[in-house]
């Protein structure tokens, strides 16, 4: 008897003919993950992928954490392998469900029969094995809605499967299925959701950060860091761009009018992501940004710095209230980091009246007043490259 | 390097070094054992329990080592609050406390306890009269530090409390010294405290360890519950190395505290010359330990000016804990305008600190000023 895990598919099963290269990536990206925990066998079928340990010892808990942080996987659960026999799974259930069932007043059976060749279907089997535990547990009532207990039992093509309920995975597709992506990453509590939620929908994430010192701290870049660390469970390894940005900024302060500090400040920031994402092959750039959050996230903003772009930004929280946004970062756990308070990029020179709905052509005119050219490639030549993992 | 960060922490000295190094190559057994190698590191306790008690004035017994300053203030606040506030539930302290008693009293009333913060009134001075009026008859502890830690504001910590045990004797006082220690000729008689928390690392010994002096007959309540070491008040093998060490800075130190004084005074005076020429906000008064100075560059936020002159090897503190959206308490507490709190930056001398490391400081702000960019924001 063997303890593995069950990892259930989401969208991928709806993949047609592309559903091997989802499937592949998928098991990669677990196989990367759980890799340094022990040995383990990772094979797919019917829909679900099985993680099955090679060796004793392993950190069966830690292995399925990390399984429900890869998006691809909707459900997962810690299952039990049997032979498709009644008695052999009577036994099973007894084991795993045997002191929950000793100090429950009800319970169900939940079967659900996925080769259709075993002898019984669902209703039958759920019937029968719930019979053989009430003979044995004489104090259980059997309730169908509100159970104390819940025994669920697979029968699959390669054998059966005794688990309780199957707890809810990160979902979305696997990372390595929809292209790659530049996050700009700040240190708030925005940007790391923004790429988390384009990891969940296949994209392989990369990151820039852009450092002011000594306006900015040492502490700041590695807080950045740790969030990206963190954001490493859910999205893989990494890229991390860290971007000299002081002589920027200190130009913008001396040489453009303040209202128009932080718009002119995001320009050169896409400027400049935008060269690395062409440098290093990265089709598109990623945001936190959200509609009105701030004077350089309303509309009119948006339309002058993206002015500069000639590659797809997107903004996946652009649609989230602020407190929809903490919710996510709560499960990512990326919240705590990001409330760290040290000065970051963007607030260092913040204008008193910022202009919230600015013309296109008063930003450029504003940003002509001094040539960036230089200062933009310098920077782009010094960024440093790391890569990030959590594990 | 120039190092003006000695109200953070102080560099261990060479007494102390060595001291710790001798307990470990020759005094490591448990002071507790029955044997002779226990009873040599007891006997290196009982040295450090003279030396401090010494310095405060007070007698060896009276004195438990603690890790550090914050479980001192913990153990007084704490221990004396349930010895003695069973039937009196009020406490005072004040609005410009260190966190590790700020942040216990925010403890007490949690705990049902009515907790009284005095605030420095319209001129930044904590008045006897204001501590002393907050006080009635139903309060069991009053805790005020001596000296303030971002600003060197020296509370009128005797006055007030030789008022309040005339008034009501029974109220018990505790006084956080850790910024005075060794650096303002004072001792615990002349305190009128009941206890007085101290620390090593702020006196040239090693970090994780602290002391509380607890007046003789004054009982409080253990926090820690073991061995029943100490006299049962902190329970837990005593770290003999630090201990050790501890007693060797204080007695190295404890000597010429007011020949050092008025050299800090002449220091800070020049300091408050230069700065202000490079123009600086002076936020510590005339009177305040000499010690601890604190000002601003105003429009420069401290956090960049702490990284410009980083960058210069000169080590100086944020005035305010961070910047980032919380500001200091204690600086607003004293009435300080958010633009200057903001950037406002904590020098604090050494027993060392000479009037050319000011030059440097002075110096280097200037090149600040010039080339750090100013926001002219009053955040």
């Amino acid at each position: 008897m063997k303890e593995l895990i069950l990892c259930k598919y989401g969208e991928i099963v709806l993949k047609g003919l592309n559903r091997g290269g989802f499937e592949n990536e998928l098991m990669k990206n677990v196989r990367r993950r759980i890799k340094p925990l022990g040995k383990f066998n990772l094979r797919s079928g019917q829909s679900t992928l099985y993680i099955e340990p090679l060796e004793d010892g392993i950190d069966m808990d830690e292995v399925f954490e990390r399984a429900s942080k890869v998006y691809g996987i909707t459900k997962l659960c810690r299952a039990i392998g049997t032979e498709k026999n009644l008695d052999a799974i009577f036994e099973v259930v007894c084991e795993r469900f045997g002191e929950a069932l000793e100090n429950a007043r009800s319970f169900k059976v939940a079967a659900k029969r996925s080769d259709k060749n075993f002898y019984l279907t669902s209703p039958e089997l759920s019937a029968q094995l719930g019979g053989m535990i009430l003979s044995k547990f004489h104090h259980l009532k059997v309730d169908l809605f509100e159970p104390e207990v819940t025994v669920v039992c697979e029968i699959r093509d390669e054998g059966a499967f005794v688990h309780d309920i199957a707890v809810d995975g990160a979902g979305g597709i696997p990372v390595g299925t929809s292209g790659n992506g530049l996050l700009l990453l700040s240190g708030g509590i925005d940007s790391p959701v923004a790429g988390c939620m384009m990891a969940k929908r296949g994209v392989i994430v990369s990151a820039v950060h852009f450092e002011a010192p000594p306006y900015t701290s040492e502490r700041a870049l590695m807080k950045v860091e740790r969030l990206a660390e963190k954001m490493s469970e859910f999205c893989g390894r990494i890229t991390f761009y860290t971007v000299p940005f002081t002589k920027i900024q200190e130009e913008i302060r001396n040489n453009c009018p303040e209202e128009y500090f932080t718009l002119i400040m995001r320009r050169q920031m896409m400027r400049i992501a935008q060269r690395l994402a062409e440098k290093n092959g990265l089709q598109a750039l990623i945001t936190g940004e959200s509609l009105g959050q701030v004077a350089s996230q309303t509309m009119a903003a948006m339309v002058t710095t993206d002015a500069v772009c000639e590659i797809p930004v997107f903004r996946p929280c652009i649609g989230l209230d602020k407190k929809e946004i903490i919710d996510i970062s709560y499960k990512l756990g990326t919240f705590d980091i990001s409330i760290e308070p040290y000065e970051d990029c963007c607030t260092v020179f913040t204008p008193r009246h910022p202009k919230t709905k600015p013309q296109l052509k008063d930003v450029e005119e504003a940003e002509a007043m001094f040539d960036f050219e230089p200062l933009i490639s310098e920077a782009v030549e010094n960024t440093r490259v790391k890569n990030i993992k959590s594990y | 390097m120039i190092y003006l960060d000695n109200a953070a922490t102080t560099p261990p000295c060479r007494e102390a070094i060595d001291a710790s190094v001798f307990a470990m190559n020759e005094a490591f057994g448990n002071p507790s054992s029955l044997h002779g190698l226990g009873i040599q590191a007891e006997k290196l306790i009982d040295f450090s329990k003279e030396a401090l008690a010494r310095a405060l004035g007070g007698v060896s017994k009276e004195i438990v080592f603690t890790s550090g300053a914050t479980e001192s203030n913990n153990l007084a606040i704490f221990g004396l609050a349930e010895n003695y506030g069973r039937r009196k539930k009020r406490v005072v302290t004040t609005a410009v406390e260190h966190p590790s008693v700020a942040e216990a009293f925010k403890k007490l009333s949690a705990l049902g306890y009515e907790v009284v913060a005095v605030k420095p009134d319209q001129n930044g001075e904590i008045t006897a009269d204001a501590l002393v009026s907050a006080v009635d008859k139903n309060t069991c502890l009053v805790s005020a530090m001596y000296v303030n830690n971002e600003t060197g504001y020296i509370l009128p910590v005797e006055s007030a409390f030789s008022r309040i045990k005339k008034q009501y004797p029974d109220c018990m006082t505790h006084c956080d010294f850790v910024q005075g220690f060794l650096k303002l000729p004072v001792k615990v008689k002349s305190l009128c405290a009941d206890a007085v928390s101290v620390s090593g690392h702020k006196v040239h010994a090693p970090k994780g360890v602290g002391a509380l002096w607890i007046k003789s007959g004054v009982r409080v309540a253990p926090a820690t519950f073991g061995g029943g070491q100490q006299n049962g008040l902190r329970s837990g093998t005593e770290a003999v190395p630090a201990i050790y060490a501890f007693g060797k800075a204080v007695e190295a130190f404890s000597g010429n505290i007011a020949q050092r004084l008025e050299r800090a005074a002449l220091v800070k005076k020049y300091a408050v010359e230069r700065l202000s020429e490079a123009g600086l906000v002076i936020n510590s008064k005339e009177n305040a330990s000499p010690y601890i100075i604190s000002a601003a560059l105003v429009g420069i936020k401290s956090e960049t000016l702490l990284h410009f002159l980083e960058a210069e090897k000169i080590y100086v503190s944020s005035g305010s804990a961070c910047s980032k959206g919380k500001k200091s308490a204690v600086l607003t507490a004293f009435g300080l305008a958010d633009a200057v709190a903001d950037s406002t930056v904590r020098i604090s001398l050494g027993f060392d600190t000479e009037k050319n490391d000011i030059d440097s400081l002075a110096e280097a702000l200037e090149r600040a000023s010039k080339s750090l960019v100013k926001s002219d924001r009053g955040r």
